[in-house]
């Protein structure tokens, strides 16, 4: 393994300053939300919920059976009798209350994220709490103005929506679901991942206590089988998943003959294209946060980098040098940029491309940083001399691995980027607004940002090309997943 | 030689935004909050710029520069006493027996809109009287119109008239408008022979901002990287407080590193900073925060 020392190394090391847990609220066990109530799962069996950071376990979670999603779906069912019948103005109401309690709130909420998911405290304070806030702040807003939304025609909710969300960004994916589904009528049965359910779970406190009917959104946690059981009950009108591409595909099979509608938001691997015009310093800083935000484990992570020629070398060496200043170690200490791996089994892949890499012969840096002994840990990574026909260059890692590659003209680039089965993100660097507006309209992907990476706004829509997914969630967009057109 | 202009990086304000917002949410504390403002203290060009100094005042101003505040121990003292060249003398006499050098402002400082005969005259005298660091001002308006070479060769000819001192070279970068601009100035500044390059008179708004001085330590790091010579860097003016110093550390810390952190390499021009730090240090101290008044002001 390669390792240079900076000569630009820090040396000031700062004290600890881990943000304070005394003031969060978490029980010992944690209930399935059916009906507006907290109820015991039907066959009574329970899983742990662990903090990735270091093993221990934080509380135990039920597990819901077939039966108990059969629960939660009946009840999604005889609420959306009335709440589909209220008016825009009621139920924007009951979602702005939501919103300003999660406002209230955000500081436990950030905490209890960083915990259960081990993301930095930096950007679940920063980041995820503030945009699940503004995601139902915007879509409260939609409520009583969808003939705005879609002139001239009418629109009917679709009924109850099952929407299966990731553990990468617990919170925000629940808001990015829920918002929009209530916001135009619909019912919801959610299921977090399995790693990361307490957030929900404070949700649904929330939402118990903004006093939303009955019913309007149950909560349900479990792992794969008990997503299985959403996707295949008749009486759910939509699905929803974000997630990877193979149970992406799987539910697109199992759904296939019904008159589900589907939303897809699946795995990526964005092209972050740095031109020799660019701003070279602001884009090794946009590199960072492509990749190695949320330890890389972000669906549209700028994760195959492509460097023109003549400035690659400057490039390297300033991403080296900047790496060498990434704070690893306790998502709860305010200074960490990057924290604990989401689970023992994601850390699993990430070493096995890792070793993928290696054996495919590519060049590794890692920068020199002292990992924690327990918990789930790995060194924010690069893989210099890659080509477009390695794995790790092709395959999703999720993880904070990012490829380098050089180009040297705009067309290579361009063909490079799109030589993908995936097709959800990818970055622009250059001073140059006609070398953007070019990119943008070739570049076959959902989202395209230009000398920024990671910039998420509910005013936005987000969604992929190819076996990235389909359907956009955010913004007027993500309205239309959640109606039914009448003509 | 002038350096080649024509191809320096760019710099895209957005984006040092962002990073300089990374910089101010590093949270300091503990053990290496003393470690900060002991530092801090350290790097201070104790400055007094108005037309109405006189001799008494730069006397107590030194005085304070040798004796921070003697009820503290193991504090350092500050880096500097920054005058104008008329009290390069006094200050020299006060300081006498002490490390702390003498800085003089020069080049018909603020504006720098004299002839160059006259600015040279101005930085000998200055030196004459013993100033160790001489802060010179670039002609804005030379560079504003394009004419870098007058700027280059106006630079080169006060570092020659300075001789043994140190030259700092002020951009007065809330005249310059880009950072792209204050890229170039830094680049003409080290190039023609700055030790330091340093952001402002103070008496412009806006003086030192955290995103110029971001910058100018991009400037100084390709620098380095390109002749193996180390610049220093001295934002000035609106550096008031305690945190505010320490999120400028921080980004020293991780932009330039180990190197450049001690007084050699990096300077505050402040005048209430000093206090400011002090108080931090006794509330780091005995746990509570004293009164302003038990802190000098001269």
């Amino acid at each position: 393994m390669s390792k240079d020392t900076s000569i630009f190394k820090a040396s000031w090391t700062y004290a600890d300053a881990p943000e304070s847990t005394g003031h969060i609220q978490l029980k010992k066990r944690y209930e399935l939300f059916i009906d507006g109530e907290f109820v015991k799962p039907v066959k009574g069996k329970y899983f742990d919920t662990v903090n990735p950071s270091n093993q221990n376990k934080i509380a135990a979670i039920a597990e819901a059976s077939t039966e108990d999603v059969d629960k939660a779906v009946k009840a999604a069912n005889k609420a959306f009798k009335g709440w589909s019948k209220l008016s825009g103005k009621e139920r924007g109401k009951y979602i702005f209350r939501i919103a300003r309690l999660i406002q209230e709130r955000a500081r436990e909420f950030s905490v209890i994220e960083s915990l259960d998911g081990g993301k930095p405290i930096r950007e679940s304070r920063d980041i995820d709490i503030p945009l699940v806030a503004n995601h139902f702040f915007y879509y409260a807003g939609w409520a009583d103005k969808l003939e705005y939304a879609f002139p001239n025609r009418k629109v009917k909710p679709v009924g109850v929506a099952g929407q299966i969300i990731p553990w990468n960004f617990p919170l925000l994916m629940a808001a990015w679901k829920i918002a929009p589904a209530l916001a135009t009528g619909n019912t919801v049965v959610l299921k977090p991942a399995e790693t990361t359910p307490l957030t929900a779970m404070k949700l649904a406190e929330i939402i118990q206590e903004s006093g939303l009917p009955k019913g309007v959104v149950n909560i349900v946690t479990g792992a794969g089988d008990t997503g299985a059981a959403i996707v295949n009950h008749p009486d759910i009108d939509k699905i929803v998943f974000t997630g990877s591409t193979n149970v992406g595909k799987y539910i697109q099979k199992a759904i296939a003959g019904t008159s589900k509608k589907l939303t897809l938001e699946l795995g990526g691997k964005g092209a972050n294209i740095i031109f020799e015009d660019a701003a070279i310093d602001q884009a090794v800083e946009g590199i960072v946060n492509a990749i190695f935000f949320n330890q890389g484990h972000v669906c549209c992570a700028g994760s195959r980098l492509f460097v023109q020629e003549s400035v690659a070398n400057i490039v390297i060496q300033k991403l080296k040098d900047r790496m060498e200043t990434l704070i690893v170690g306790d998502p709860l200490d305010k200074n960490t940029d990057i924290g604990a791996i989401n689970s023992s089994k994601q850390l699993k892949t990430i070493k096995d491309y890792i070793k993928i890499g290696l054996n495919e012969g590519c060049e590794i840096y890692q920068p020199d940083c002292d990992l924690p002994k327990k918990g789930n840990w790995c060194a924010p990574t690069l893989f210099l001399n890659v080509s477009q026909s390695h794995r790790i260059v092709q395959e999703e890692i999720f993880g904070p691995v990012l490829t380098i590659q050089t180009f040297r003209t705009v067309d290579e680039v361009i063909e490079k980027a799109n030589n993908s089965p995936y097709g959800l993100s990818a970055g622009v660097w250059t001073q140059k607004g006609s070398k953007i507006f070019n990119l943008t309209q070739k570049l076959n992907a959902g989202v395209v940002w230009a000398n920024t990476y990671n910039k998420f706004d509910p005013t936005s829509p987000f969604g992929g090309y190819k076996e990235s997914g389909f359907g956009r969630e955010g913004g007027l967009h993500g309205l239309k997943g959640y109606v039914k057109f009448e003509d | 030689m002038i350096p080649n202009l024509d191809n320096l990086p760019t710099y895209d304000t957005v984006g040092v935004n962002e990073r300089i917002n990374r910089f101010k949410s590093r949270s300091i504390k503990k053990g290496a909050k003393v470690v900060g403002l002991k530092l801090a203290l350290s790097m201070i060009d104790l400055t007094t710029l108005e037309g109405k100094d006189t001799r008494g005042k730069v006397e107590q101003l030194c005085y304070k520069a040798m004796h921070p505040h003697d009820t503290l121990k193991d504090i350092p003292t500050v880096a500097a006493i920054c005058v104008y060249p008329t009290y390069v003398g006094v200050a020299k006499k006060a300081l006498e027996g002490s490390r702390i050098q003498v800085a003089s402002v020069a080049t018909a400082f603020p504006s720098g809109n004299s002839p160059l005969q006259v600015k040279l005259d101005d930085t000998r005298f200055a030196v004459a009287q013993g100033a160790d660091e001489i802060d010179m001002v670039i002609s804005r308006g030379e560079f504003l119109s394009g004419n870098y070479q007058y700027v280059f060769d106006e630079i080169a000819a006060v570092k020659e008239a300075c001789g043994k001192a140190h030259l700092k070279v002020i951009l007065e970068t809330g005249e310059l408008d880009t950072l792209d601009n204050v890229r170039k100035a830094s680049e003409i500044a080290m190039y023609a022979g700055a030790d330091f390059i340093k952001t402002s008179t103070g008496k412009i708004q806006p003086a030192a901002t955290m995103e110029v001085t971001y910058v100018m330590f991009d400037a100084i790091k390709d620098f380095y990287l390109k002749t193996g010579k180390m610049i220093g860097m001295k934002p000035a003016g609106g550096i008031s407080t305690s945190k505010i110093a320490l999120q400028y550390l921080v980004m020293l810390n991780e932009v330039l590193g180990e190197k450049w952190m001690n007084k050699d390499y990096f300077r505050f021009g402040a005048s209430s900073l000093a206090n400011d730090v002090l108080m931090q240090l006794v509330k780091a101290e005995t746990g509570r925060y004293q009164s302003a008044n038990y802190f000098s002001k001269d």
